[in-house]
């Protein structure tokens, strides 16, 4: 039984590695869909916006009242937006902009593509003349690729400002003097290794609700389980990509 | 190669010795197929005989184990995927669940295959395509509709409209009139029909209702263990003697 589920690990793992492969060979070839990417930007972008940055407030403002009292213990509460700011911008931000994403985009893709699969949609788009693959999943692993990584630094901001509010519940901190610590307190090695991984993260998000919504079947049944494994597969490669990135940033000297 | 060349041949479609199997099912075992060019041409047979599959084949979106497929004198296995596309391009398909795109709307629907296939048309053409289109399933104002709002028969009509936009030498249907009701049924067929006569189109019906079988073909062919196994008109059939035969007209 052991045998037999790592055995469809390795399978299902090598058939996505395949579907990656396929990706970058059709991303490289002429026509693109510019229409179409534009519009998936939009939907994964824009309409993932107000999700992204409400959760991106709330972990900014809870991070800080939850820290503030280990802080205060050791006498350290001047340190609470350096602290707070390092934790978001490093970690947190990323990895919940990612985790957040794979829920409301990685399962709409993989229901949206499943749901056109089995109602024979992706074959009707093939013999009007067009290359399925390239106009619908090169054109939605590249819009989240392109929008992850923007609506990681746009719920960067806004965390760090829901932080500002919690560092003021209990305290006074001058918005001059918070963002001045902010910014003392950040480096190059802390924003940039964290901004890259968010290309890896909406990579991989894309890419395996493509691939499960592509290769959906059983009819509505098989659509629903398309939704469901695309977010959980995602949610767990953003973990394994996260640690991937912290290893890799250690390595380069970059912690 | 030269897809558009427009040849006077008898034969639109010639099949020779199609196989296909699913792992060690095998559904078409040298079939053998002529659609002549003017005619509505019904495969009749069981479900999971393979008559889907072998239109899916014709127009490549399976591909057959072996056999030769001649559509408009070009052996398909030959042809790269631009060339497929050039000549699907005088090919139309109604797919059983109509295929209609759920996030576009009627217009959007039919427009697609216009834009996709580069054909260079300015706006007025391609509004002009779309409204003859849509007249001629007698659904002239549901262009800003979403497949949502159709009812089964309206999508299966705007499903034919898209099939018909780029005006096709050759429509594979696959099973038009299953999932609706007899009413509806028979304006899909008298819809088949009218098709054939106004476009000129040679068409393969695959179907196993039998009111659309009498009211649509000029000729079936039966298809039973993977194999063409009688051909014949509507009444040659259903007098023919053979008990396999006659199991679908009884």
């Amino acid at each position: 039984m052991a045998n037999l589920s790592v055995k469809a690990f390795l399978i299902e793992a090598g058939e996505i590695v395949r579907f990656a492969s396929r990706f970058f060979s059709a991303l490289f070839k002429p026509k693109q869909e510019w229409k179409e990417l534009l519009r998936q930007s939009y939907f994964i972008g824009y309409k993932s916006l107000g999700l992204v940055g409400l959760t991106a407030f709330i972990m900014g403002l809870v991070l800080t009242i939850q820290s503030r009292p280990t802080l205060v213990e050791f006498g350290a509460e001047a340190w609470l937006p350096k602290m707070v700011s390092v934790s978001l911008i490093r970690e947190i931000v990323p990895v919940i902009t990612a985790l957040i994403c794979a829920g409301k985009i990685g399962s709409s893709i993989g229901a949206e593509l499943g749901s056109m699969k089995v109602t024979e949609q992706i074959d009707a788009m093939e013999v009007s003349g067009t290359n399925p693959f390239k106009y619908l999943v090169v054109t939605r692993v590249l819009a989240t690729s392109l929008m992850i990584p923007v609506l990681a630094v746009i719920a960067a901001a806004i965390s760090l400002y829901g932080a500002y509010l919690g560092t003021n519940i209990k305290g006074v901190v001058s918005w001059q003097l918070y963002w001045t610590q902010v910014f003392d307190a950040l480096t190059y090695s802390d924003a940039m290794p964290a901004f890259v991984k968010t290309y890896f993260f909406g990579f991989a998000i894309g890419i395996i609700g493509c691939y499960k919504g592509f290769n959906s079947s059983k009819g509505t049944e098989g659509v629903g389980q398309s939704a469901n494994s695309a977010v959980v597969l995602s949610s767990l490669m953003v973990f394994v990509i996260d640690l991937i990135a912290v290893q890799l940033a250690d390595l380069m000297g970059l912690t | 190669m030269e897809i558009n060349q427009k040849l006077n041949i008898e034969n639109v479609i010639e099949v020779n010795d199609l196989c296909k199997s699913f792992g060690t099912n095998t559904v078409l075992n040298h079939f053998n197929f002529k659609l002549k060019r003017g005619e509505n041409a019904v495969v009749l047979g069981k479900s999971g005989s393979g008559k889907s599959v072998f239109i899916k084949c014709i127009i490549g979106l399976l591909a057959a184990d072996s056999g030769k497929i001649n559509v408009l004198d070009y052996n398909i296995s030959d042809l790269n995927s631009d060339a497929l596309d050039a000549l699907r391009m005088r090919m139309g398909f109604l797919f059983q669940s109509n295929a209609l795109y759920d996030s576009m709307t009627v217009r959007e629907n039919l427009e697609f295959p216009l834009r996709r296939h580069g054909k260079d048309m300015s706006n007025k053409e391609v509004d002009a395509a779309v409204k003859e289109a849509l007249e001629s399933v007698g659904l002239p104002h549901t262009e800003k509709m979403m497949p949502s709002e159709l009812s089964g028969g309206m999508k299966k009509r705007i499903a034919i409209a898209r099939t018909l936009i780029l005006k096709p030498e050759i429509i594979l249907y696959d099973e038009p009139t299953t999932g609706l009701d007899p009413i509806t049924g028979r304006e899909i067929d008298d819809l088949i029909v009218k098709i054939q006569r106004d476009y000129k189109t040679s068409s393969i019906i695959i179907s196993h209702d039998m009111h659309c079988v009498k009211a649509v073909a000029n000729r079936i062919v039966m298809l039973i263990d993977g194999r063409a196994y009688m051909e014949g008109d509507y009444s040659s059939l259903s007098t023919c003697g053979d008990q396999k035969v006659l199991d679908f007209f009884e």
